[in-house]
């Protein structure tokens, strides 16, 4: 028998969960684009594009010859039709291609874009304390405050411009984390990635802005492959944000991005990401499928890298921000929020690889499902032989919304010492219905209700997100749960 | 009687849910200052009763009406019932992981305060006002940063119950059993708390199985509902014989 009273409340969630995805305009640009498809010529003409030294060529040409022995991964809970990789434009560039000076010179078309957005490109945002470079479809727009930050010496530009500048650093960098076979996704990547941040900071310098990229997939046909590279020298520090949007197609668009990061002695990289690529329609038609990887390096003594993520977006995520944990007592975290909605499907979590002595990780996951999603949270602690007197944590919990969705944890622990100390938790819950009624016989509406039991439940996580972009990672969970989350 | 003294009118109330008939037939009329006790075997629809006043969605009104303050309220939402003045002290009040208490109390508090058109609190002046309360049912301060319910003995339960009911001075409260699982202490203690609350413009609906809150708090009517009706209506001296002959000799 149904019982009514679950399906008024449903109904009451669906609508408060159903909010419209803002960022879902397109823009109507000039652009250069090259033929769909993809093949040996298709890597050649992309790095003679962009102009690369031939250690890139090669590195490019090795990762597709790699890529077409490989197979798409299977092992993730994740149901989606088979990508053609022929139909997807690899290359996509505003025209107006030489690299911008001076905030005038971009195409108003584009500065509306961002406007739009609410990414401010001209010089206020100083105010926020944010340098941001802009990745429009294949290229980077623009990045703020360059010269600001080399006078610290701190390099913060598009991996293009860095390729073309500092080519011993990329040589020596590029790859060193993801090899270029590590996945199916990273030797597309590695192929025909177009392009993405780059950062370094100098040795004992802590970063006097937080640095940003914003992601915004405009083509309907073409995907998005960027990488960003990040590399912390010796006691230095630096904050990271990433934020990613794209316009509502119902067709999919493939994202596959890598993000390397590489902490030396005692040095500290946070890097937060606030994902809302467009997740399809109610009834699941279009959206971005997102398979990214993510990994950071702590090759240092002491060095320290934390992934916070707020993953709201993406028809398919696919995404395990890990750390390598190589550095005497270096230390990794992840803490998450994921949150799906109608037929979004995300398999996200981390995996921790315990190498160096009296290495530390923390693994903070918090799942939400609402409408048919599918939300799993998948782990792996690897502690090695000689990463004696290593400590985890994790915990990983999942909230349930309405009778529909569905979450999951696939944890793996590995311990091969025994001075090693584990710990894991894990829970499910459920935003229930006489949870609700409790709120609302106090007077407190439906919409409150739920913001308050969503961010008591992220309370964790968005603590972790600097200060900046906790109001963005708000202003998201707003739009995807309506009302504010605090 | 004046009508303007009327709180709640119940007419010829008869609700199911998923087609089981719960309440037959159910009148009853509550004015300002009284204490109307509601007693009655297990499964006769009292906790039910409790909900459906409250605008509980899982049930289903086929006949009848409910009046508050003399208008229907039968399509008003809970949280609308709730601002008007209906208070519902849960037999199982529900723990709400992640959601401190004090916060939890204070969005309440302001609901109500912006339903009323009166200005909203902030959080200091809140402690200021919760405080206060608190000394009503001897609850300790620390006991605002816990989570809702979360880890309550059933007693704290209870007293959390009783002290929304005095934070947010609803003038119809309905308290399912709330003497239900209490220790004698804990028992005074409430009751002590609902004595204090209670005056001429209110009035309180007492579900129990027991005489024993009764001796605390004083009826002015004693109810017993069976098969989702009220079958007799008597004063305390009701209360009294039923603890002594149980149901089965009323039917």
């Amino acid at each position: 028998m149904v019982n009514k009273s679950n399906k008024v409340l449903n109904t009451n969630i669906t609508n408060l969960v159903n909010k419209d995805y803002q960022y879902g305009f397109s823009t109507q640009i000039e652009k250069e684009i090259i033929e769909k498809g993809l093949n040996e010529k298709t890597v050649h003409l992309i790095s003679m594009k962009k102009n690369e030294p031939l250690f890139l060529l090669n590195f490019r040409l090795k990762a597709f010859l790699k890529w077409k022995e490989m197979k798409e991964p299977e092992w993730a809970n994740l149901k989606f039709p088979q990508i053609n990789y022929q139909d997807i434009i690899y290359y996509s560039a505003p025209k107006k291609q030489t690299k911008i000076k001076d905030l005038s010179e971009i195409d108003p078309e584009l500065l509306k874009t961002f406007e739009k957005l609410g990414i401010s490109l001209n010089e206020q945002k100083r105010l926020t304390n944010v340098a941001v470079d802009i990745v429009f479809d294949s290229v980077s727009i623009t990045t703020t405050f360059q010269e600001e930050l080399n006078e610290y010496g701190i390099i913060f530009s598009s991996i293009s411009e860095a390729i073309q500048n500092y080519p011993k650093i990329i040589e020596k960098y590029l790859g060193s984390v993801v090899p270029i076979g590590d996945n199916y996704f990273s030797a597309l990547n590695s192929a025909v990635f177009t392009d993405g941040s780059f950062c370094y900071i100098p040795k004992d310098t802590i970063c006097p802005l937080d640095l940003s990229t914003y992601f915004r997939i405009n083509d309907q046909k073409s995907g998005q492959f960027e990488r960003t590279l990040i590399i912390a020298d010796d006691n230095s520090k630096v904050n990271y944000l990433e934020g990613c949007t794209a316009p509502q197609y119902d067709t999919n668009q493939l994202h596959a991005a890598i993000v390397e990061l590489i902490a030396l002695d005692n040095a500290s990289i946070n890097y937060s990401t606030v994902q809302n690529w467009y997740g399809g329609d109610d009834n699941g038609i279009g959206g971005i499928y997102n398979f990214v990887t993510k990994r950071g390096l702590c090759a240092g003594e002491n060095s320290k890298i934390s992934w916070t993520q707020v993953e709201t977006g993406s028809s398919i995520t696919w995404k395990y921000p890990s750390c390598l944990l190589v550095g005497k007592e270096s230390q990794g975290e992840f803490y998450s929020v994921a949150l799906t909605n109608n037929y979004q499907q995300a398999d996200t979590g981390t995996k921790m690889m315990h190498i160096g002595n009296s290495t530390r990780s923390r693994v903070i996951s918090k799942g939400i499902s609402a409408g048919k999603s599918k939300n799993s949270y998948r782990g792996s602690v690897n502690v090695t032989n000689k990463a004696l007197g290593s400590r985890n944590y994790s915990q990983c919990d999942s909230l349930l919304i309405g009778n529909l969705s569905n979450a999951n944890t696939f944890p793996i622990i590995s311990v091969q010492n025994s001075t090693t100390r584990i710990e894991h938790e894990a829970s499910t819950s459920k935003i229930g219905e006489e949870q609700i009624f409790y709120f609302l016989q106090r007077g407190i509406s439906l919409e409150k209700a739920v913001e308050l039991m969503i961010s008591g439940f992220c309370k964790e996580v968005f603590k972790k997100l600097p200060l900046e972009f906790a109001a963005e990672a708000d202003k998201l969970l707003t739009l995807k749960l309506e009302g504010s989350v605090g | 009687m004046n009508i303007n003294n009327t709180l709640l009118e119940i007419k010829e109330l008869k609700v199911s849910i998923n087609e089981n008939i719960i309440l037959n037939n159910l009148n009853l009329k509550v004015n300002k200052g009284e204490i109307h006790a509601i007693m009655g075997p297990n499964g006769s629809g009292k906790s039910t009763f409790s909900k459906i006043l409250a605008g509980h969605p899982a049930y289903s009104i086929l006949n009848g009406d409910i009046l508050f303050k003399g208008l229907s309220i039968l399509e008003l939402k809970p949280e609308e019932r709730s601002h008007l003045g209906i208070f519902l002290a849960f037999q199982y009040p529900i723990e709400i992981p992640g959601v401190s208490n004090e916060d939890f109390l204070r969005l309440a508090y302001n609901s109500r305060q912006q339903f009323l058109n009166k200005p909203e609190v902030d959080p200091i002046e809140f402690l200021g006002i919760i405080t206060q309360k608190l000394e009503f049912v001897s609850m300790s301060p620390s006991f605002l940063n816990r989570n809702v319910n979360e880890g309550f003995s059933g007693g704290e339960k209870k007293r959390n119950e009783i002290l929304q009911m005095i934070l947010l001075d609803s003038e119809l409260c309905i308290l399912d059993e709330t003497d239900s699982g209490l220790d004698i202490d804990a028992l005074k203690v409430i009751s002590n708390g609902i004595n204090k609350f209670m005056n001429t413009d209110k009035s309180i609906i007492l579900i129990t199985h027991y005489q024993r809150l009764l001796d605390y708090i004083n009826p002015t009517y004693v109810h017993v509902m069976q098969d989702g009706k009220i079958i007799k209506t008597g004063s305390f001296e009701l209360a009294k014989e039923l603890e002594e002959k149980g149901y089965e000799w009323l039917k």
